[in-house]
């Protein structure tokens, strides 16, 4: 079947959604998409940023479409004639979708462990407005408890039902839901479960925005200042093909692998994900491609060959320094391991390591099973 | 290769009878060193008298506290990120369940270092602060003989707490 989307045609099979035959043209043209993800079943639908105009309607019926349709809901026909960035309707559609979905979502980019590979913050920097219209309260919820590995903050969630249909499709018995409808509507679990399935934690990977993130992360680092590496382990739940979030040697995060479209390629069990956290514990393949436009590429140069120092050069010897920084600096002290502190790091944390030092390696086995016995 | 159109040839000539006796041009130039001791002196006697700062002055950095005197500052680690001279460093904690009257959110910074050997006071740090928790006063920074007391650590940064 033949479609053009903005004057670029391609050939695709039938029963591709204009999504679909968009990504394999891929560029500019390609909708933004917030609640589609390729590999779930029924995904798609709910956000509408995927908006676009049909000029055409097929080779047969050539009439336009009379409204912006879902291009991720919406299969191809032969000779279809899809406006994407070129249409002004489209544009201006997304921008107030952007508005509507930024609404209730609350401007704490600051706080939030998702800022910096948040689909909705690319979302509003490409088709939002700089500021907001709306004037009234932001809907907010009650803190609820998912356990020891996810961290929800509903207050952040677009209802894109990623996570439901993760869990739908790949933890048997599902375990969280959205609960209410409407503006009460709300992801839950019923009533303060926690959610255990070996392969739960991949709805931190599906979540476009910052609602479910990683505990063993949270607050850890920024997503920047963290080195992304491809790394693999012999795992015999899930493919073991992973991404690792390094700080020097210290592994802060594992999280699947992310494509060009952000979604994740192998899903990740929670083992790989929240128990390995050691550099040993992976086989590292090597640095992972950035894309030099986001923010997780700075700072991080490839084949860099640091020049002699000149004073070295000069006199022959390494020269002495007046001032050993890390002896000075309170920041990344050996005693304080970060990364395998199980939740985040509290006051307490880093108050302890004045007096005693801390022990090395906590068990995240153990602290798990204490956090679920009340 | 001519970059300016300023340019003059060297007048090689050789010096005539009044060149020569080199008295006009002795007096010509006691003449300019003379005026200037009637000139009014451009020098101001610094630690009594001070010149006023420029307005868009940046000096030593400043944590700045809220109203009820917490903490602003989230470590969301932009200052850090937007800073050329990579002299800003920070680890994050979570606000614990009674420090609400420490920390404004839930996150805060437990260390905040800057490195002021490596400080330029460019001012982007204070540009990037989301949360208005970074600023750059009028003061002029201390200098110290010791290079490790120039490491500032979050408590030589945040203001006093108001009573």
């Amino acid at each position: 079947m033949k479609i053009t989307i903005d004057n670029i045609s391609i050939d695709v099979e039938p029963g591709t959604t204009i999504l679909q035959a968009a990504r394999q043209i891929g560029g500019e043209v390609t909708p933004p998409a917030m609640c589609y993800y390729s590999s779930l079943e029924n995904s798609g639908g709910k956000c509408r940023t995927c908006l676009v105009e049909v000029s055409k309607g097929s080779e047969k019926d050539p009439r336009p479409m009379p409204k912006l349709v879902a291009s991720c809901r919406t299969a191809v026909m032969d000779g279809m004639e899809v406006r994407s960035m070129t249409s002004e309707r489209v544009l201006d559609a997304r921008k107030g979708v952007t508005e509507f979905l930024l609404i209730n979502h609350p401007l704490d980019c600051p706080i939030c462990d998702q800022a910096g590979e948040c689909d909705l913050q690319d979302l509003s920097y490409e088709h939002g407005d700089s500021g907001s219209r709306y004037g009234f309260v932001k809907r907010t919820f009650e803190k609820e408890d998912l356990g020891p590995y996810i961290q929800l903050n509903m207050n952040r969630c677009i209802m894109c039902f990623r996570c439901v249909y993760v869990a739908e499709q790949l933890t048997n018995p599902r375990e969280h839901g959205i609960l209410d409808r409407g503006w009460d509507a709300q992801i839950s679990t019923y009533i303060n479960k926690a959610l255990e399935n070996e392969f739960i934690g991949n709805v931190i990977d599906v979540c476009p925005v910052g609602a479910l993130t990683d505990k063993t992360f949270r607050f850890k680092n920024r997503v920047w200042f963290t080195k992304p590496l491809d790394a693999h382990r012999d795992c015999p739940t899930c493919a073991g093909k992973v991404r690792l979030w390094m700080r020097g040697d210290d592994v802060f995060r594992v999280t699947g692998r992310k494509d060009k479209w952000g979604e994740i390629e192998d899903w990740v069990c929670n083992e790989c994900r929240f128990h390995k956290k050691k550099t040993s514990d992976w086989v590292i393949e090597g640095p992972t491609k950035v894309d030099r436009h986001s923010v997780i590429s700075q700072g991080h140069y490839v084949g860099l060959k640091k020049p002699n120092d000149p004073l070295e050069i000069l006199i022959g010897k390494a020269p002495k320094h007046t001032i050993d920084i890390h002896k000075v600096s309170d920041v990344n002290k050996p005693d304080i391991d970060l990364s395998l502190i199980a939740g985040p790091a509290h006051s307490d944390d880093f108050n302890r390591s004045n007096t005693a030092p801390q022990p090395k390696e906590i068990n995240l086995q153990e602290s798990k099973v204490k956090k679920n016995d009340p | 290769m001519q970059l300016t159109n300023r340019a003059q040839a060297v007048d090689r000539r050789p010096m005539n009878f009044v060149e020569k006796i080199y008295v006009p041009a002795i007096l010509k130039g006691l003449k300019i060193t003379i005026s200037h001791a009637f000139k009014r002196n451009p020098t101001i006697q610094y630690p009594e008298q001070k010149r006023p700062f420029a307005p868009v002055f940046r000096g030593l950095h400043i944590l700045n506290r809220d109203e009820e005197g917490r903490e602003r500052c989230t470590a969301c680690g932009l200052c850090a990120v937007a800073c050329p001279a990579e002299a800003i460093t920070m680890e994050a904690a979570e606000r614990l369940p009674g420090e609400e009257h420490l920390y404004r959110e839930e996150k805060y910074a437990a260390r905040y270092e800057i490195n002021m050997l490596r400080c330029i006071f460019c001012g982007f740090c204070e540009e990037a602060c989301p949360k208005d928790a970074i600023y750059l006063t009028e003061t002029v920074m201390p200098p110290n003989y010791n290079r490790a007391a120039l490491i500032y650590k979050k408590e030589d940064l945040l203001i006093p707490k108001k009573n």
